[in-house]
């Protein structure tokens, strides 16, 4: 199996999420950076929280018009798993691989904290390892987190059952609708979410609710 | 050439950023104020002295990477000099 992680220029949460994708699979994954122009071909990529760009025009908007974008929507066209968390789900947003937006906080304010999500789909190829309904602690750290669409595109992501995590009843961090915390594609490959499962992949971080994410990813490519 | 382009929200999307400096305006004294939208302007200088052919292009450039027409409406704007 081979896995990989884009490195843009602001990424921050890169070397992270490289620690927990190597727990689970026993391999490093390969660091690719944005201005590469081919990528090895993987069955994991894993677009990474940071402020790639500094968040310049929109946040996500340069990324997804990188390079590495074109390859990394390529291999998703031909299966590979995808996994965008926080800026990574503005990315693939803003490249068209999954619907929506992310735009500013409704309070205005960038939040940090843990927050209580229900695994509304653990159909995808990422949430397998997780109880139906389950609720487990994720934290977020955004500005921009407050998921929009329009009400056709809501109604299609509740119909075909893509919404992959929301915020517990109550917390709701961002004001994002039908309180969005994550969706998938069709196929639940491609996983976009807002809260930060490799920050609460072990017990030091106060939880291993993120871990699963990871391991059952691996599980479900091996 | 140069343009000028609008980058506006969408009647209807929420701009919590408009409203805050809505509020600052009140809380400055000032009265009447009804609503503030706030978007951004993008100024664009071209070599293409065809205006047909600038706009077309300047569509392009808003389509594919200036505004997020999910939730963003884009007007352009070319100046004549």
């Amino acid at each position: 199996m081979q896995a990989s992680v884009i490195v843009f220029p602001g990424s921050n949460c890169d070397r992270d999420v490289a620690v927990c994708v190597e727990a689970a699979m026993g391999k490093a994954p390969l660091m690719a950076w944005h201005g590469d122009a081919s990528l090895p071909k993987s069955d994991l990529i894993v677009l990474p929280g940071g402020f790639s760009y500094g968040d310049y025009l929109r946040c996500g908007s340069m990324a997804a018009n990188s390079p590495i974008m074109r390859e990394v929507v390529a291999q998703a066209e031909k299966g590979a798993a995808v996994l965008g968390i926080c800026n990574g789900f503005q990315v693939l947003t803003e490249c068209g691989l999954l619907p929506g937006v992310l735009m500013q906080n409704q309070g205005l304010n960038f939040v940090c904290r843990n927050t209580r999500l229900n695994v509304s789909n653990n159909k995808t190829a990422f949430t397998a390892q997780y109880e139906a309904d389950e609720e487990i602690i994720v934290p977020v750290a955004h500005n921009e987190g407050n998921y929009f669409a329009d009400d056709d595109t809501l109604k299609q992501l509740q119909d075909e059952d893509r919404i992959a995590f929301t915020y517990a009843a109550g917390d709701n961090p961002n004001g994002a609708c039908l309180d969005i915390a994550g969706i998938c594609d069709k196929a639940g490959r491609i996983v976009g979410m807002m809260p930060h499962p490799e920050r609460r992949a072990e017990t030091a971080l106060g939880g291993e609710d993120g871990k699963r994410m990871f391991t059952g990813i691996v599980e479900a490519l091996s | 050439m140069k343009a000028t382009i609008h980058i506006t929200l969408k009647n209807g999307v929420l701009d919590p950023q408009g409203k805050a400096i809505e509020n600052a305006l009140g809380q400055l004294g000032f009265q009447g104020v009804d609503e503030v939208r706030q978007g951004k302007l993008v100024e664009v200088n071209l070599s293409e002295s065809d205006p047909a052919k600038a706009e077309a292009a300047l569509t392009d450039m808003c389509e594919k990477l200036l505004a997020n027409t999910v939730i963003e409406n884009y007007h352009i704007h070319l100046d004549s000099e």
